[in-house]
């Protein structure tokens, strides 16, 4: 496993890296007949999330995603995959319809963290994604979240209220970006890779530490989707109150 | 005996954190006044002088706004662990303690207000400006629990910089665990009311200070998802007059009143006579 070997820092660096997959390529890889939605309803259409409906093999699915686009004018269409509350409002809107039809949920998981701007706190950023923890605890349909790049903070915790959290082997989730938490304790972001390793931010670290569910092996995308299926499958088992009960007991159990 | 220690501990001295001297009288850092300590502590901790707001001390803020007599204390023995090792943690939170005096920077509750039995938490910015690790979201989470199981409602005064970063991951998972108790709480009909104190910010602005059934805010106090600074410098401008305060949040439509500190008990009271009534 890639993860193994590599130092915690190189592990943040290779979840922001050019040229890694993005949600629109696991949704390409992992779905069939996608079609994108569009919009919040309330406002606007916040292009930092994807989200849209189609099928993983005969199951139908709701896909929400964070995407960070490939190129310079594909991340500036994106805004570099940091979301403002219209963009977690479109996603908590989806979910809801995947409620109403009974499909299960997929997010893709993959920013630097919400989007930081006058706009987005006087819309409520920090509403917005109260919002999506609160809604999402009780949400009657399975939810699966895939961290696939980074994981930012709360921006990236707002997809990830789910009943299972997987992470990429070379993706990282964290309270702080490594950087901010460096210049904050000790006034030098020289020392992210010092903060890397204390944050304890990878996917083995936080298996290990029973806060994620699975490590996901990255380049391969048949083995994943195989995965997701039968994982989506086997929640679909599940009464919605079994559902509902185990997701409050997965958060319950974190730090005490 | 134990609600005689708090009056004890309460009455030592100016509950405006351990900033604040033993002295008879203190030097406003607004109007640069001195003001006497008596006549601040009387006037609900703002100065008499300007109007100031001093920043109160957890249990200072339960006992103002319970009845008086009426608080007891739940889950005060919990205390935080270095659960990662992070460096340096053990010593900020020894400091922590020895700042605030207490052991976790939340206080957690029951007690009656107007004479309705309530359940209360208040946070303490001065331990470690009031940021929310696994025993912070812990103590709330019971609290939420325990007021769903007795059908009780939750009076919640927030003050916080977000997530503690010395427990990782760990303190983020505590907007989840948080949010999902306050939602059990509230879908068996229980009422939640909040009050955004100077600051609110980050992961609890986006988790349990933004889930209230009704908001209240203090006068000027910050509210807000990202730091102040860090907006700036992402965005290479100052930021207008009123951002992130509690008149401009209101304004934008997140808070249904801003209460000065001497009529917040008589909200309160107001608020929760009229839910006693309506279940
Ligand atoms: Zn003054």
């Amino acid at each position: 496993m890639i993860g193994m070997n590599m130092e915690d820092y190189e592990i943040v660096l290779s979840a922001r890296a050019d040229g890694r997959l993005t949600a629109k390529d696991y949704i390409n890889g992992l779905t069939t007949d996608f079609m994108e939605l569009h919009g919040d309803r309330l406002y606007g259409d916040d292009r930092a999330v994807i989200g849209g409906i189609g099928l993983i093999q005969d199951i139908p699915v709701t896909v929400i995603g964070i995407e960070k686009g490939k190129n310079t004018q594909e991340r500036i269409e994106h805004n570099f995959g940091s979301a403002g509350p219209e963009g977690y409002r479109k996603a908590l809107r989806l979910m809801k319809q995947a409620e109403k039809f009974k499909r299960p949920v997929l997010c893709l998981v993959d920013t630097a963290g919400a989007f930081c701007g006058i706009e987005a706190e006087e819309h409520g950023q920090g509403r917005a994604i109260a919002d999506n923890l609160y809604e999402m605890s009780t949400l009657k349909v399975p939810i699966l979240s895939i961290v696939n790049g980074e994981g930012g903070s709360g921006g990236a915790l707002a997809l990830s209220h789910a009943d299972r959290i997987w992470m990429l082997e070379d993706a990282y989730f964290s309270v702080v970006s490594p950087e901010n938490c460096a210049n904050i304790l000790w006034k030098d972001t020289g020392k992210a890779a010092d903060a890397a390793r204390a944050l304890s931010l990878t996917a083995q670290k936080l298996f290990k530490a029973g806060l994620i569910d699975k490590v996901v092996k990255s380049g391969d995308m048949k083995g994943l989707a195989s995965d997701v299926y039968k994982e989506l499958h086997s929640l679909m088992q599940k009464s919605t109150e079994n559902l509902i009960d185990d997701r409050y007991r997965r958060f319950r159990k974190v730090g005490y | 005996m134990e609600f005689r220690k708090f009056f004890l501990k309460a009455n030592n001295e100016l509950e405006g954190g351990s900033i604040l001297p033993r002295a008879r009288r203190i030097t406003c850092k607004k109007c640069q006044k001195q003001v006497l300590v008596s006549k601040i502590r009387k006037n609900y901790f703002v100065c008499p002088e300007c109007g100031n707001y001093f920043s109160v001390r957890c249990r200072r803020r339960a006992l103002m706004l319970c009845d008086r007599r009426s608080f007891r204390e739940l889950y005060g023995e919990l205390e935080s662990r270095n659960i990662l090792d992070f460096p340096e943690y053990d010593n900020k939170l020894a400091a922590a303690m020895e700042k605030s005096r207490e052991k976790e920077g939340v206080i957690c509750g029951e007690g009656t207000i107007g004479g309705i039995r309530t359940c209360i938490f208040a946070m303490d910015a001065n331990f470690m400006m009031g940021s929310m690790g696994a025993i912070v979201g812990e103590k709330i989470t019971r609290l939420f629990e325990y007021a769903c199981d007795h059908s009780l409602p939750v009076v919640g005064v927030t003050v916080s910089g977000g997530a503690r970063m010395q427990e990782g991951m760990i303190s983020l998972m505590q907007m989840s665990k948080v949010s999902a108790a306050v939602k059990r709480h509230s879908d068996k009909g229980n009422l939640y009311v909040v009050l955004l104190t100077n600051p609110t910010t980050g992961g609890v602005d986006a988790s349990f200070a933004m889930l209230g059934d009704i908001t209240l805010a203090e006068p000027g106090a910050r509210v807000g998802f990202a730091g102040p600074r860090v907006i700036e410098k992402t965005l290479n401008q100052s930021l207008p007059k009123g951002f992130q305060r509690a008149e401009r949040v209101m304004e934008c439509g997140f808070i249904d009143q801003v209460v000065p500190r001497d009529k917040q008990k008589e909200v309160l009271e107001r608020i929760l006579k009229i839910h006693s009534i309506c279940r």
